[in-house]
């Protein structure tokens, strides 16, 4: 008798990849990406309205003075001038960053990756936001964190629950590693801390000295409202690391972003970051340093955040019209998302296989949000991607999928 | 002689269209290396085309769930004269539908377990809803529901209490429209696979998931289950469960091959759950793992298959 090993590389599988998993999920998502689909799923920028004139032109300029330059190695924290214009960038939202605190790296997403691979051992607490960024689990899960989630509400994090949290960790003599949190038009939720809720983060932190790693993509995409001062700038204490990248107001495909954190932990961050990948794209930060120079960076942010806006709009509109008075949902003043409640004996996952079966439409289930696959009667829906006609459409389509679940569901559990 | 053309049906627009994707690939791969002039076809709407231009020896359905394995892509070939492999039409419907291969089954005293089946409509036109707390003296809890007609364990969930009953229906009838609901059988999960043209049983492959059942995940992330093959289970036993299937495979009228589940209890009695009309090809599935366990390589599987089609 045999044991069968499929992959034969079973035994040689670190036990920290035992939390990576296909899921159903995953492979419905797969789905989503049909033609066929009406896909409110992805939160894909909008790189239809960057001017191609512009690529060009300072791709060319690149290209023909400098090229050498521009294919070879550079500094793993990428270059000066690279970092002087994301201090620019910073400053659009009133916080002063100095350069010297900067690293460049390959996008966000190796920002939350190195954060977790300096800090975290096996078994180290985080802190989350409940839901979170679902492309965050797995760098958490793949460095086998306790990831504890905290509930947010229409302010953000709640911080009452998050202080309690915090004390019963500190009684049980421990702390979390660090809070990861997504303070502006937060992905899925879509919603912003508040100001209040900022300050009490801040002196938390101050008091029981933790850090907090405010994940910032989406700040600058604001519609309407007052901005908010990032943690960053009002924490004074160097207890903040603060992320973010030139995916949503660039373009993603360039893969740049950028950590601020204090010296000792930049340090780290940066032997790790040589260690990942030698150094950001030269090539990129060439290009986008020319970007900056030649034209004024805000005029794409300003454009593309007229078309979300209007976008947001019209999926408001419809979800007023299509979703039953039994399910609610957010309201951003910025960002890609809106984030959908329905009553809690549906599960989005279940919806979502008949959404794409019966409806060609698709969105992401909320349980991905959660490390232990909560949140199931949540959806995500994106209004970056889509035309304001098909995002009207694709909305019906949905709410015609959960009416008809929720009168199935009546006739399931008849008259108790 | 020239070498034979053989169209790989795959992909199409079921819940299970990655799998398939995967098992085409390697069934591609397979018959190239045979020696077959091979044409890989994603389904759409051209495919009645795109074969009527091809016009292949022979076509090789690597394509699961609905309109691979119910039937549908078995009556588009019939109509165009192309030989395929696996199944006829008939016995296609009726071992996709568990609804309609249970009631088989019975017909013909296989043993299954216990089971009622309803459509939407029973709930919501009929009140099948007051028939719950019936059904769960009758079948004991937990209750396995399940969508009649969908592969892959998609949608298929346990109620242990009547109140757990709607939440487990809701799920399963997001898959199809008729859902079942089934006694659960304890015990061991035994994949009894059936290949030729004289139909044979390959040696059993016991599965022991990781998780509490053999899921999605478990099925297709590899690590999740350990499979045993031949199974440990007694001798006879496994003469049982062989026959067993073998009696199933050809009283549903299939051909080519399949794979029949079938749990063995903890008092050693077996029960047939269900039978695929084309079981998956990808390097976690059961079949081809089987066969390697009598010494028929995929290539060899493969291309065996293809020959029961071409030699019909």
């Amino acid at each position: 008798m045999t044991r069968v090993d499929f992959d034969k590389y079973e035994e040689f599988y670190a036990k920290r990849t035992f939390g990576m998993r296909s899921s159903v999920m995953r492979d419905l998502m797969a789905i989503t990406a049909r033609p066929d689909i009406i896909s409110l799923a992805g939160g894909l920028p909008n790189t239809e309205s960057f001017p191609a004139k512009t690529l060009a032109q300072v791709t060319h300029e690149v290209s023909i003075n400098g090229s050498a330059a521009a294919l070879q190695y550079g500094p793993t924290d990428g270059f000066e001038e690279t970092k002087r214009n994301i201090a620019r960038v910073m400053a659009e939202e009133n916080t002063v960053a100095d350069p010297d605190d900067i690293i460049v790296t390959s996008g966000g997403q190796q920002g939350i990756d190195l954060v977790t691979r300096v800090l975290v051992n096996p078994g180290d607490v985080i802190i989350a936001e409940a839901p979170t960024y679902p492309g965050a689990i797995p760098s958490f899960c793949s460095f086998e964190a306790d990831v504890i989630q905290v509930p947010l509400d229409d302010e953000g994090i709640r911080t009452d629950l998050l202080t309690r949290e915090v004390e019963r960790l500190a009684e049980a003599g421990t702390k979390p590693k660090f809070i990861y949190l997504i303070p502006d038009f937060h992905n899925p939720a879509g919603v912003c801390i508040s100001l209040d809720r900022r300050v009490e983060i801040v002196a938390l932190a101050k008091k029981h000295e933790l850090i907090i790693v405010e994940d910032n993509p989406y700040g600058q995409l604001r519609f309407e409202g007052e901005r908010l001062p990032t943690l960053y700038s009002l924490d004074k204490d160097d207890n903040v690391i603060y992320v973010s990248t030139f995916s949503k107001i660039i373009s993603p495909g360039i893969r740049l972003g950028w950590m601020v954190a204090p010296a000792p932990l930049l340090a780290k961050f940066n032997l790790g970051k040589q260690a990942a990948d030698l150094c950001p794209s030269t090539l990129a930060q060439k290009i986008v340093n020319q970007y900056f120079k030649e034209f004024r960076w805000q005029d794409y942010v300003e454009t593309v955040t007229l078309l979300y806006q209007s976008r947001r709009d019209a999926m408001l509109a419809a979800l007023e019209e299509f979703f039953p008075a039994e399910s609610s949902w957010t309201h951003p003043e910025g960002g890609f998302y809106i984030w959908v409640t329905l009553p809690d004996y549906l599960d989005t996952v279940d919806l979502l296989a008949l959404a794409i079966e019966e409806q060609k439409v698709a969105f992401v289930p909320g349980s991905g949000a959660w490390v232990d696959g909560s949140g199931a009667n949540h959806m995500r829906l994106s209004f970056s991607t889509v035309s304001e006609e098909l995002i009207a459409e694709g909305i019906e389509r949905i709410g015609k999928i959960i009416r008809e679940q929720m009168d199935l569901y009546r006739a399931l559990k008849g008259s108790e | 002689m020239s070498k034979k053309t053989i169209a790989v049906l795959k992909g199409g627009r079921s819940l299970e269209r990655n799998i398939s994707l995967k098992s085409g690939a390697r069934v591609e791969k397979a018959l190239r290396e045979q020696g077959y002039s091979v044409e890989g076809i994603d389904v759409d709407e051209s495919l009645v085309k795109q074969l009527k231009d091809l016009k292949p020896d022979a076509a090789f359905i690597a394509m699961h769930g609905r309109s691979g394995e119910d039937g549908t892509v078995q009556e588009l070939l019939d109509i165009l004269n192309i030989p395929y492999t696996g199944s006829d039409v008939l016995p296609s419907i009726r071992c996709m539908d568990k609804v309609l291969s249970k009631h088989s089954f019975i017909a013909d005293g296989i043993p299954t377990p216990p089971f009622y089946a309803f459509n939407r409509d029973a709930f919501q036109e009929l009140g099948a809803v007051d028939t719950m707390p019936i059904i769960g003296k009758e079948l004991g809890f937990p209750i396995v529901v399940k969508p009649a007609a969908q592969g892959s364990a998609l949608g298929i969930r346990f109620a242990h209490t009547v109140s757990e009953m709607p939440a487990a229906l809701i799920s399963a009838f997001s898959f199809d429209n008729k859902v079942l609901l089934e006694k659960y059988v304890k015990g061991t999960e035994l994949a009894v696979s059936i290949l030729g043209k004289e139909p044979r049983a390959l040696p059993i492959v016991e599965v022991r998931p990781k998780t509490d059942y053999f899921d999605f995940e478990s099925r297709y992330t590899m690590g999740k289950a350990d499979y045993l093959v031949p199974a440990e289970i007694p001798e006879a036993v496994a003469s049982e469960a062989a026959e067993l299937s073998l009696r199933v495979f050809s009283s549903l009228g299939c051909s080519g091959f399949g794979r029949v589940d079938v749990m063995m209890d903890e008092s050693g009695g077996l029960q047939v759950l269900e039978i695929n009309t084309i079981p998956g090809f990808t390097e976690t599935s059961l079949l081809p793992m089987a066969a390697q366990a009598v010494g028929i390589g995929f290539n060899d599987l493969v291309e065996e298959i293809l020959l029961c089609a071409l030699e019909a």
